[in-house]
């Protein structure tokens, strides 16, 4: 396979992009336990909690800081790998990233240091409130990084102008407000919350295993299993929401998932199993529970889900109707003045602009979309469809996983609230091995978001082909093999402080036994 | 929405071209001392405990002073898109290596001392170094080349094409330049700091070789200047250009202007005040350095960086990235913006944000203020890098 820009600039944005997306869920979740227990210390006044906001602070630490390095990557590649795409999209892509940095990255980044410096340089109460800066920082970072990747799944509030070749922003209450953008945050958001409770309960696990700090360990695991199972209903609640609106915005994405093929009388089965072949666009060997798929998305026995081949026959209408944007298009541009635009290439853009992206997907196979050939409208239209088998299995096994966790979230729940959690070894060997799961599961869900986005940059309205800057194929090989070489390097040293860390155990905390009543409280009273 | 028409499009392109000095500003001079400090590493502390006292005096505060990085690279996206598409996409490699100096530096901090192997420890030690020196000096050389001009253009759907800017063509003589003017200037930042935050003979090391690189701000600065004037820099435009037209920068004409850069200190005097702050602030720093002086160097070499910034950006008004191979391909402050609605809501988030911004970081360095204290990183009673 001859490796060309396009590919090798995806393949650098994805895995840059999954890799910086292995701490950011810890980060997320674990910012909050840690603002929950120094809470649980400032109102108790009992040293323990302290020595666990430590103590989990440091694997905090370890991690945060490698979220931070691989996060400026992200926040530079747009415009070293995707400079069309900076262009094309940058009056409203950029605003949430902006933003991000100044609201949310801002007030974590200036308080972490804090944390881990300031705990005798402040009151507790001081301290406290560092701690809920931070997590409130990372959370709010969440949210602004997912209304720009929400507008990509769903690009509301804007229009493109032919004067600046680009999309502009005519609508940004719209853009902040998209309802794709704000379903991934809470279901990121609080997939972070699973994954710092799965870490927390199974490092604890082990330490019951081994017969060590079980005091901290069975109130970190009390903590985490009822912060971890509330999280991980809300992600199951949440992600179904998320399919939801999939089928309202992106019906391409959500067919490919369920790969249906073709569309099926109301309301349609969901496929349980089955081996999607995408040269034969049938499923074999399917297992299918019939219902379910209609009345998750679209929450009605009436309305119809499209399969993947009626939603081909439209993405077709919609590349006949981008080309004729297209046309008007370069009418208008050539006229030069606005006041000698031809009123017919005036409406015909009013018409049919909003489908310019899908003469773009045209591109790729001639350089004039108005000379494209039929048999070339009808490939391009057949591009729509993202990697089904991909897309199939990628979701099953995160919604798989997701059900686990609640399960195995519940259990532990049940068990620490009959104070049993040091009394069944199996189950704490399991918590020990489950801790990888909620990142496959988190790395699977971006899979499918971003997979099933394809071609499309944008979208609906800049293919990925188009989006990619002109930069030569060897350069992009170059620094994708610098980002996996020093990437795997900091993977295996962050392992192992991490493991190290854990081996090595709290500190001891010999600080007196604080009074009863908090200063805090004392001194309000 | 009509609310943002209450603020004229040409007004909102000046004021952003101001907020983007300020955030350049603002990161040299925030994140500008912790460059300089890990570039002044194996210069001024000589003791693995000497180590820590010099990387303890920037560790609580680095991760939030990077933000202004960050936020610089996202308002440049949200208010200059071509610009930020140009120069990340055009300087390719380069970025590359200002990414992977970034990389190193915050696990540079993080992981060094968490192992006591004398190896280890002395490995990171270089990373911080590199993680210090290479942003300083691939930033300084990118501002070298802008003010030639940069081999890209655009064609009529905007898309951008490099005209072979390979990361050696980058390095040349004026670029290089830029570049040690900018090691130099952060060195003698980064100096400041350590007065301020150290004792003993870290910080008299520091006094020491921040010294030397005051005398290299300026000397560069001056070389950087006469060079420019010599080599008759320049680029102007030709005609008039809509100040609230829409951004697209083929629309104008531009031609190659033999000392244009220095026009706009001619055709505006206050504007000399940039290089006189850049070069009083050094000398300043240099006086100051010398003296018993604790926070009045960081305060002279920030002036500094204040001036030696500003004089780059007015010197350019309003171009902000010439292209040397066509030359209306060129950026400016008028064909190089985000949309009037964009501009707007940006800077009421800024007017909201920034404010609050200041005051939790101005807090922050007041709980944290002080010297560090080497006796607590030897016992491990602090939470010590």
């Amino acid at each position: 396979m001859e490796l060309n820009v396009v590919d090798l600039s995806r393949l650098q944005f994805a895995m840059t992009a999954l890799y910086h997306f292995l701490f950011v869920p810890l980060t997320l979740g674990l910012s909050v336990l840690l603002a929950i227990m120094e809470t649980v210390y400032v109102m108790t006044g009992r040293p323990i909690w302290r020595q666990m906001t430590k103590f989990w602070g440091t694997l905090f630490g370890i991690n945060f800081v490698l979220g931070v390095a691989t996060g400026i990557v992200m926040e530079f590649q747009f415009g070293m790998n995707w400079s069309y795409y900076s262009h094309y999209v940058g009056d409203i892509f950029g605003a949430p990233l902006a933003i991000e940095g100044l609201m949310a990255f801002f007030l974590e980044a200036t308080f972490v240091g804090l944390f881990f410096f300031g705990w005798d340089r402040m009151t507790k109460v001081g301290h406290l409130v560092t701690t809920w800066a931070v997590a409130l920082g990372s959370n709010l970072s969440a949210l602004w990084i997912l209304v720009a990747n929400g507008w990509m799944q769903n690009p509301v509030g804007a229009a493109f102008n032919p004067q600046t070749m680009r999309m502009e922003v005519v609508d940004f209450f719209a853009v902040l407000t998209n309802p794709v953008a704000q379903a991934k945050f809470v279901h990121t958001v609080s997939a972070g919350y699973v994954t710092a409770s799965i870490f927390v309960l199974g490092v604890s696990a082990w330490y019951l295993l081994k017969g060590r700090h079980a005091d901290l360990a069975k109130r970190s695991m009390t903590v985490a299993a009822s912060f971890g199972l509330a999280s991980a209903l809300s992600v199951v609640v949440l992600g179904d929401e998320s399919g939801y609106l999939t089928t309202e915005h992106q019906k391409m994405k959500l067919a490919a998932i369920e790969a249906m093929w073709e569309t099926e009388p109301a309301p349609a089965g969901f496929t349980l199993f089955g081996f999607p072949s995408e040269s034969a666009r049938e499923t074999h060997y399917a297992v299918r529970i019939p219902w379910v798929l209609g009345l998750i998305a679209t929450r009605s026995l009436t309305q119809q889900i499209p399969g993947i081949e009626e939603l081909v026959a439209g993405a077709e209408r919609n590349i006949a109707s981008g080309i004729k944007a297209f046309d008007a298009l370069q009418q208008i541009r050539s006229a030069g003045s606005s006041q000698a635009i031809p009123p017919a290439a005036r409406q015909a853009f009013e018409a049919d602009g909003h489908n310019l992206g899908y003469a773009l997907l045209l591109k790729r196979y001639v350089d004039d979309p108005r000379q494209a050939t039929p048999a070339q409208i009808k490939a391009a239209a057949w591009d729509t469809v993202p990697s089904v088998p991909t897309l199939f299995w990628s979701f099953r096994v995160m919604v798989g996983l997701g059900f686990f966790f609640i399960a195995f979230l519940a259990l532990f729940f049940v068990l620490s609230a009959r104070r049993r959690l040091d009394r069944y070894p199996l189950l704490l060997r399991l918590a020990v091995l489950a801790i990888p799961l909620p990142w496959l599961a988190a790395e699977l869900g971006w899979v499918v978001a971003e997979v099933g986005r394809q071609p499309w940059n944008i979208e609906g309205v800049l293919p990925t082909v188009a989006g990619v800057s002109s930069l030569g194929a060897t350069t992009v090989l170059a620094t994708l093999v610098g980002f996996v070489a020093i990437y795997t390097v900091l993977f295996v040293i962050e392992m192992s402080l991490m493991l190290r860390a854990v081996r090595k155990g709290p500190e001891p905390d010999d600080a007196p036994e604080a009074e009863l009543i908090p200063q805090a409280f004392a001194a309000a009273e | 929405m009509i609310l943002h028409t209450l603020i004229d499009y040409d007004t909102l392109r000046v004021i952003w071209w101001l907020l983007l000095g300020v955030l350049l500003i603002g990161f040299a001079i925030m994140d500008g001392f912790d460059l300089g400090t890990a570039i002044l590493l194996p210069f001024v502390a000589k003791t693995d405990l000497e180590r820590r006292v010099v990387i303890n005096a920037v560790g609580p505060v680095w991760e939030g002073n990077q933000v202004w990085l960050i936020l610089g690279g996202g308002a440049i996206f949200a208010a200059w898109p071509p610009l930020y598409a140009v120069s990340f996409s055009g300087f390719y490699l380069a970025m590359f290596a200002i990414l992977f100096a970034l990389i190193l530096r915050p696990v540079g901090f993080k992981y060094r001392s968490k192992r006591e192997s004398a190896s280890w420890r002395s490995g990171w030690d270089w990373a911080l170094f590199v993680g210090g020196l290479v942003p300083a000096l691939v930033m300084g050389v990118a501002v070298g080349n802008v003010l030639q001009g940069v081999r890209f253009h655009f064609d009529t759907d905007l898309r951008i094409f490099y005209d072979g800017s390979t990361l050696f063509e980058l390095l040349n003589p004026y670029g290089l330049l830029c570049g040690l003017l900018s090691v130099a200037m952060l060195a003698m930042h980064g100096a400041g700091w350590l007065a301020l935050k150290t004792d003993g003979a870290v910080a008299g090391r520091a006094r020491a070789v921040g010294r030397i690189a005051a005398v290299a701000t300026v000397a560069l600065f001056a070389l950087g200047g006469a060079w420019l004037w010599l080599a008759g820099m320049g680029y102007h435009i030709v005609g008039t250009i809509p100040a609230d037209g829409p951004s697209n920068p083929l629309a104008k004409t531009v031609a190659l202007a033999p000392g244009a850069w220095l026009a706009n200190f001619s055709a505006h005097p206050w504007m000399l005040a940039g290089p006189a702050l850049g070069v009083l602030g050094a000398l300043g720093s240099l006086a100051l350095l010398g003296s018993r002086s604790q926070g009045g160097a960081f305060l002279a070499s920030s002036a500094s960086i204040f001036g030696i910034i500003s004089t780059v950006g007015l010197s350019m008004f309003p171009f902000i990235l010439p292209s040397s191979v066509d030359l209306r391909s060129s950026l400016t402050v008028w064909d190089a913006s985000s949309s009037h609605l964009t501009l707007f809501i940006m800077l009421v988030c800024a007017a909201i944000f920034v404010p609050i911004v200041l005051a939790y970081t101005a807090w922050v360095y007041r709980v944290l203020w002080g010297k560090v204290d080497a006796r607590a990183i030897a016992d491990d009673s602090s939470h010590a890098y």
